[in-house]
């Protein structure tokens, strides 16, 4: 019994950390190439879902409604990249991190404005709807399964992307350093703004992909941005790799802890209080965790060289 | 962080005569607030604004400390006022219900959560440091949602304010402002010693260029870990006041936004002059509470529905008024007084 709820709980940490994934790549990569905070990554997320439930109450199908939300979010990103952030990159962190919470501000405020405040719901697909039994007795929705599909894919693709083609080294050398980048000919505006639309569409798939599984609601991305934080430090600032190792690292932990804290507990205390100690406990796994490889890797597990 | 130390406008050694007014002006106004609040008929009202904007000062002036003369942007400041309001609020739970008892307790507690989180975050640089700060401040965050004995997510009300040796004092709601102020003011001077002091050169030298402060024999990390220990230790004390001024603890006063908000009370009210800190704590907060009348009046050739409809949407003004003063005014409020006088 416990082996199979492991198991479950490995998939969903999997499937959780393939979100975060999407997420923090994006992260990661405007972080890396502009050495910009980007605080509104997380309404990235939340526009996404917002598009997607918007389109599929609109045309009744979620693959149409996928297929226009992700131009969408694409755009959107471009939209905040040339009104907002192309202002704030030679500025310092500290504006960078206030000016876009300003933008999380106006957005989340912007969602309840055009949405309501109450939570969208999204159908699950009906081809992707029901479970199968990936072990006997043991049944897993096919939903669940189709994101970590689909997050695989991504990751693939994007390591493809990064480490194969020219754009990918660009952004690779904009990364180690952009001031060369530009003094070698390369339009580093325009670079810029592939790179954060692709961010910002990144974060909107991941907002797309979770919008049937999870209630869609203003501030959505808010958490969710802060984890992505943590897995972009964990990772090393700029590194995809460590991006994809962290995001996993943490998806495992923070599902796998909230599940087994209390029964692992039980060995030291009594059930009462191990289980009070271990609701406790479990949701700041990931911050020791964070602290304590902080504490031996400052610049986190793969440091970009500079 | 050097950046954020080119973004000071003025060094604070060139303090004239001129600037030492604001703080003076600033205080006086807060000393006679009380007596207008009495003849303004909302006597009750106005002293609880009031007394919020005294304590968000404080707690916005400690990270003034940090953030304005050591260049440490710490994004999770906002814990230290839960740690502070939580300590409040657990001890009154269990009967100790004296201040006398709890702001010790509460001080102690942030200095130790100070000490602890700041070794580890002090190790790191930049944007690593923002995020670290940022994860410390969840971590309790998401504590304070899990002490289910302790309202868990919803928080828990207070059964009363904190009793001074026995005394409830602080339930009367002037002694309680006055009690804020002086507070308020005892943070300021001790601020500005610690600003004026030896320690106070080392930390704005450490801002400047820390290895060069190496160099000359200095260790910055000490003295930054030391200065974060104290910003914590006030942020603290504002929490005590905080759950004492609400009667009311909740993980809310704990959130990454509430962080948020206090960095911009201090962007707002200017780096590194401490009283500028008050000032942007009140700006900010009194914009936060007439926004929405502001938005509602000054929309008056629209019609009802629109204009009622704008006013509860303020936060859609807010945040682009926040992206544009961060653009525009730079050097914050006390930039702006600044200014004119030296051309």
């Amino acid at each position: 019994m416990t082996a199979t709820l492991f198991f479950v709980q490995a998939l969903n940490g999997l499937q959780f950390g393939l979100i975060l994934f999407l997420i923090a790549a994006g992260l990661t990569l405007v972080f890396g190439v502009m050495d910009f905070i980007n605080l509104a990554h997380g309404v990235q997320y939340m526009v996404g879902a917002y598009l997607v439930a918007a389109f599929s109450a609109w045309t009744g199908s979620f693959g149409w409604a996928l297929l226009l939300a992700l131009p969408s979010a694409l755009a959107f990103g471009l939209l905040l990249e040339v009104l907002v952030f192309r202002h704030l990159y030679d500025r310092d962190h500290l504006d960078q991190v206030l000016a876009t919470f300003g933008v999380i501000l106006f957005l989340n405020q912007g969602v309840r404005f055009v949405w309501g405040a109450a939570p969208l719901s999204v159908p699950v697909p009906e081809l992707l709807s029901g479970s199968v039994e990936i072990a006997n007795g043991l049944l897993y929705p096919v939903y669940r399964l189709a994101i970590i599909a689909a997050g695989l894919v991504v990751a693939a693709l994007l390591y493809v992307l990064v480490n194969h083609t020219r754009v990918g080294m660009l952004v690779r050398a904009g990364a180690s350093n952009a001031a060369m980048v530009s003094a070698l000919g390369v339009n580093i505006q325009r670079l810029f703004m592939v790179v954060f639309g692709f961010g910002a569409m990144l974060a909107g798939f991941a907002g797309a992909m979770v919008a049937p599984i999870l209630s869609v609601e203003p501030g959505m991305g808010d958490n969710i941005l802060i984890l992505a934080f943590v897995v972009i430090v964990i990772g090393g600032i700029g590194s995809i790799r460590g991006a994809f190792l962290a995001a996993l690292l943490i998806g495992l932990v923070d599902t796998v802890g909230r599940s087994f804290a209390p029964n692992l507990l039980r060995l030291v205390l009594d059930p009462a209080a191990a289980s009070q100690t271990g609701r406790a406990i479990a949701p700041m796994l990931i911050y020791i965790f964070m602290a304590a490889i902080l504490f031996f890797r400052p610049s986190g597990l793969f440091p970009v060289k500079r | 962080m050097t950046e954020i130390a080119e973004t000071q406008s003025a060094p604070a050694t060139s303090f004239t005569t001129r600037f030492e007014i604001v703080p003076l002006v600033l205080f006086a106004a807060f000393a006679a607030a009380p007596l207008l609040a009495t003849f303004s008929g909302a006597e009750g009202y106005v002293l609880s604004l009031l007394t919020r904007v005294m304590i968000f000062g404080i707690a916005a002036m400690a990270l003034d400390l940090i953030l304005g003369y050591g260049a440490l942007v710490s994004f999770g400041h906002a814990a230290f006022l839960g740690l502070g309001a939580y300590t409040v609020g657990i001890l009154a739970s269990h009967g100790f219900e004296d201040a006398l008892v709890q702001i010790p307790v509460a001080l102690l507690a942030s200095a130790v959560f100070a000490l602890f989180t700041g070794a580890i975050s002090l190790r790191t640089k930049g944007v690593y440091f923002i995020m670290i700060t940022l994860a410390f401040g969840q971590m309790l965050y998401f504590l304070a949602t899990s002490l289910a004995a302790y309202g868990g997510d919803d928080g828990m009300t207070l059964a009363s304010r904190s009793l001074v040796a026995g005394t409830d004092w602080l339930e009367n709601d002037f002694t309680f402002y006055w009690l804020c102020l002086v507070c308020l003011v005892g943070a300021y001077a001790l601020s500005r010693s610690i600003v004026a002091s030896r320690f106070g050169r080392v930390l704005r030298g450490t801002r400047e260029n820390s290895v060069r402060m190496e160099a000359i024999g200095f260790q910055p990390f000490r003295f930054q870990l030391a200065a974060y220990v104290i910003s914590g230790m006030m942020a603290g004390l504002a929490g005590c006041l905080l759950a004492n001024q609400a009667e009311f603890v909740s993980p809310a006063f704990m959130t990454w936004q509430r962080s948020g908000e206090l960095i911009f009370m201090v962007v707002l009210g200017g780096l590194g002059s401490l009283h500028g800190a008050i000032i942007g704590a009140a700006a900010f907060l009194l914009l936060e509470e007439f926004l929405p009348e502001i938005l509602h009046a000054s929309s008056f050739f629209l019609g009802e529905e629109t204009r009622a409809h704008l006013a509860e949407n303020w936060k859609m003004v807010f945040g682009p008024l926040l992206i544009l003063i961060v653009l525009f005014v730079r050097g914050g409020i006390m930039g702006l007084l600044r200014r004119p006088h030296h051309g």
